[in-house]
């Protein structure tokens, strides 16, 4: 008796999957709705980064647009990719990094910009309206803010004067002058340390040179004599906790945590001249959005320029949009933390194709 | 070696063990509790005594804010799931360990499921099955929903009947069941056996599922997170999401929270059940 039930049971569970999937296949309807300037369609989900949004500016789409925001917030991109992956999330506004603009592209997860209900897009600069490596021409994404990969450093354990390059990882003559031996953390990311290798050795992060990468992956393989972790997740704590002299990681993290440090001046961030990756977090639209219209209404009131200048003032993130800087406090322009003095050496990671598990590979092996 | 020598020293091996233990126990706890007053903004590492994390704690709108706040998003999820889990947790005991039916074994394995499949399992089932669920009722049965705090509750009561059910199930398992017997031999009704015989014998082990499936409810973050959908954001998850931006002893003074209310909880559990027995006694 238990086998029949379990078989019958098997055949619903299977008819029910059947019925599902079935249903899964034709809801490609909607979507195709045309938003005017300004147009709103109900109350709107965001999902974000926490603490990335000035409560400030929610309050004032509210109160400009009759509607209410709900705020969620997410701690990678990975943890917030699977739920939007699965549809039906409820949400329509979703802030991916850049390499994740492009997985969702790929999924069809997202939905393709009506840039007609975003006349702010003019106030973009130059590098940000187009031609970003993961979304070339800006047909699903619009950056939100910007920062970059660099180094933090402990000035108590190196003295003042630090050179500001890789050297510090990757010569050895270097992290010993600098009482670097066991004190540095490296990301533990593919992508970041070939590319900072890459970028030492004077290559471009987006190599597809296998040679290049076997130079830099010799530099990498040699560096974990001296590295304490690979970690990427804890590297600012480290370094302000005294546990680490030099550690690889991203801009705002760092800021943050140097920001509430007892002694502010004793750490420093910065970008070495031979130059790093620059990333980008984009608001895109979810292609199953509930509200798309107050989705693309609140895009063109970020995209304002007080309102993007109030986002930088607040949560300390260079801004991508060139018409709000006059409104940014001058201490923030000048932080050469959120805006790299010398940006030209500043690259975006790029896909690479079916290069990239050599990355992968390089980086494990480098590792051992 | 004589053998209250050797009683002795095994007793003291016990007693040593026994301390061991109750300090793995609660050494972290006091240590939570501990820097929870650290003026440091690192955690575990002490900079003086302060109530800054409290007043931190209490002025964070996304956090303490009345009704929508994370702390009462996840108190109204605890309640309800809890509530719906325990009626249907019980009902559940009760069928298996008093009846028998067609396909008992089978309901009775799949019952234990949820405490089985690991938490990240559970969560992509509900949020494939959830995703699936909208998009059929849309298509087909004609009615919109949405997730929010709807589908946390339901997730949570679809974990926490399980866990309910096996507590119930080994205290009706304890009982006699000769007191029923009893009760019907003397006329008693079905209904009133169960109102004024098997319930209130049971009634310790439904109180210990409540206890439990509310602090299940209270805890999830994994099941939470795929279930969730806007403006369904929990304590727990919400505390989550604040680690990007590096843990704050803000998170440990949430947790001594938590955890003041919990011994609360279970020292009012204690507290009626001290003063059942003593009723007991007298009558």
């Amino acid at each position: 008796m238990n086998t029949k039930l379990w078989s019958r049971l098997f055949v619903a569970l299977l008819a029910l999957t059947l019925i599902a999937a079935a249903c899964g296949d034709d809801d490609s309807g909607g979507g195709e709705v045309a938003c005017a300037v300004g147009e709103t369609d109900g109350d709107l989900n965001l999902y974000n980064w926490s603490e990335y949004m000035d409560p400030d500016l929610l309050t004032a789409f509210e109160e400009e647009f009759g509607v209410s925001i709900n705020e969620d917030n997410y701690d990678s991109n990975e943890a917030m990719q699977p739920i939007i992956s699965a549809g039906n999330s409820g949400y329509d506004l979703i802030v991916p990094s850049d390499y994740m603009v492009s997985i969702l592209i790929d999924n069809g997860d997202i939905m393709p910009l009506q840039k007609d209900a975003v006349p702010n897009l003019a106030n973009l600069a130059d590098e940000f309206a187009s031609g970003l490596p993961f979304d070339p021409d800006a047909d699903y994404s619009v950056p939100y803010q910007w920062g970059t990969t660099g180094l933090g450093v402990d000035l108590s354990v190196t003295g003042p004067d630090v050179p500001e390059t890789w050297g510090l990882i990757f010569d050895p003559a270097l992290a010993a002058e600098y009482n670097l031996e066991g004190a540095i953390t490296i990301l533990n990311d593919p992508r970041e340390t070939m590319g900072a290798a890459l970028k030492y050795l004077g290559y471009s992060l987006n190599t597809t040179s296998i040679d290049e990468l076997n130079e830099a992956k010799a530099i990498v393989a040699d560096a974990t004599n001296r590295v304490a972790a690979f970690d990427s997740d804890q590297y600012d704590e480290l370094l302000v906790s005294g546990q680490a002299a030099v550690t690889h990681g991203y801009s705002g993290n760092f800021l943050v945590q140097f920001f509430e440090a007892d002694d502010p001046d004793q750490y420093t961030y910065f970008v070495p001249q031979e130059g790093g990756t620059r990333w980008v977090d984009n608001m895109t639209v979810v292609a199953d959005a509930p509200h798309p219209c107050t989705a693309h209404t609140f895009i063109n009131f970020l995209l304002d320029a007080e309102n993007g200048a109030a986002l930088t003032n607040w949560n300390y993130y260079a801004s991508p949009n060139a018409a709000a800087e006059p409104f940014i406090d001058q201490e923030v322009l000048d932080d050469p933390v959120v805006y790299p003095a010398d940006q030209s050496k500043l690259e975006f990671i790029a896909d690479t194709g079916d290069f990239e598990i050599n990355f992968s590979d390089a980086f494990i092996e480098a590792k051992g | 070696m004589t053998d209250s020598v050797r009683t002795q020293t095994s007793q003291r091996v016990l007693g040593l063990h026994a301390v061991f233990v109750y300090v793995f126990f609660y050494a972290p706890i006091l240590i939570l509790v501990v820097f929870s007053f650290s003026g440091d903004r690192l955690v575990g590492r002490w900079g003086g005594f302060t109530f800054d994390w409290y007043g931190e704690f209490l002025d964070n709108e996304q956090l303490t804010a009345f009704h929508d706040g994370a702390i009462w998003t996840s108190l109204k999820v605890a309640a309800v799931s809890t509530v719906i889990a325990v009626v249907l947790g019980t009902l559940a005991a009760l069928s298996l360990e008093r009846f028998r039916f067609r396909g008992q074994r089978v309901f009775d394995a799949l019952l234990y499921l949820p405490i089985i499949i690991p938490d990240v399992t559970m969560g992509i089932m509900m949020l494939i099955f959830f995703s699936e669920a909208i998009t059929f009722a849309d298509t087909y049965l004609g009615f919109e929903f949405a997730k929010g705090l709807k589908t946390v509750v339901i997730s949570h009561i679809a974990f926490n009947i399980s866990f309910v059910s096996v507590v119930v199930r080994a205290r009706l398992a304890g009982m006699d069941s000769r007191l029923e017997e009893a009760a019907m031999d003397l006329y008693a009704t079905r209904w009133q056996t169960f109102a004024h015989v098997t319930f209130p014998q049971i009634l310790p082990g439904v109180l210990g599922g409540a206890l439990l499936a509310l602090t299940l409810s209270l805890d999830d973050v994994v099941v939470t997170q795929f279930a969730a959908g806007p403006g369904a954001t929990t304590l727990p998850v919400f505390v989550f999401s604040l680690i990007r931006r590096g843990v704050t002893p803000m998170i440990n003074a949430v947790s001594v929270v938590m955890l003041v209310a919990s011994l609360l909880l279970i020292a009012l559990m204690l507290l009626a059940d001290g003063l059942r027995s003593v009723a007991d006694k007298s009558s």
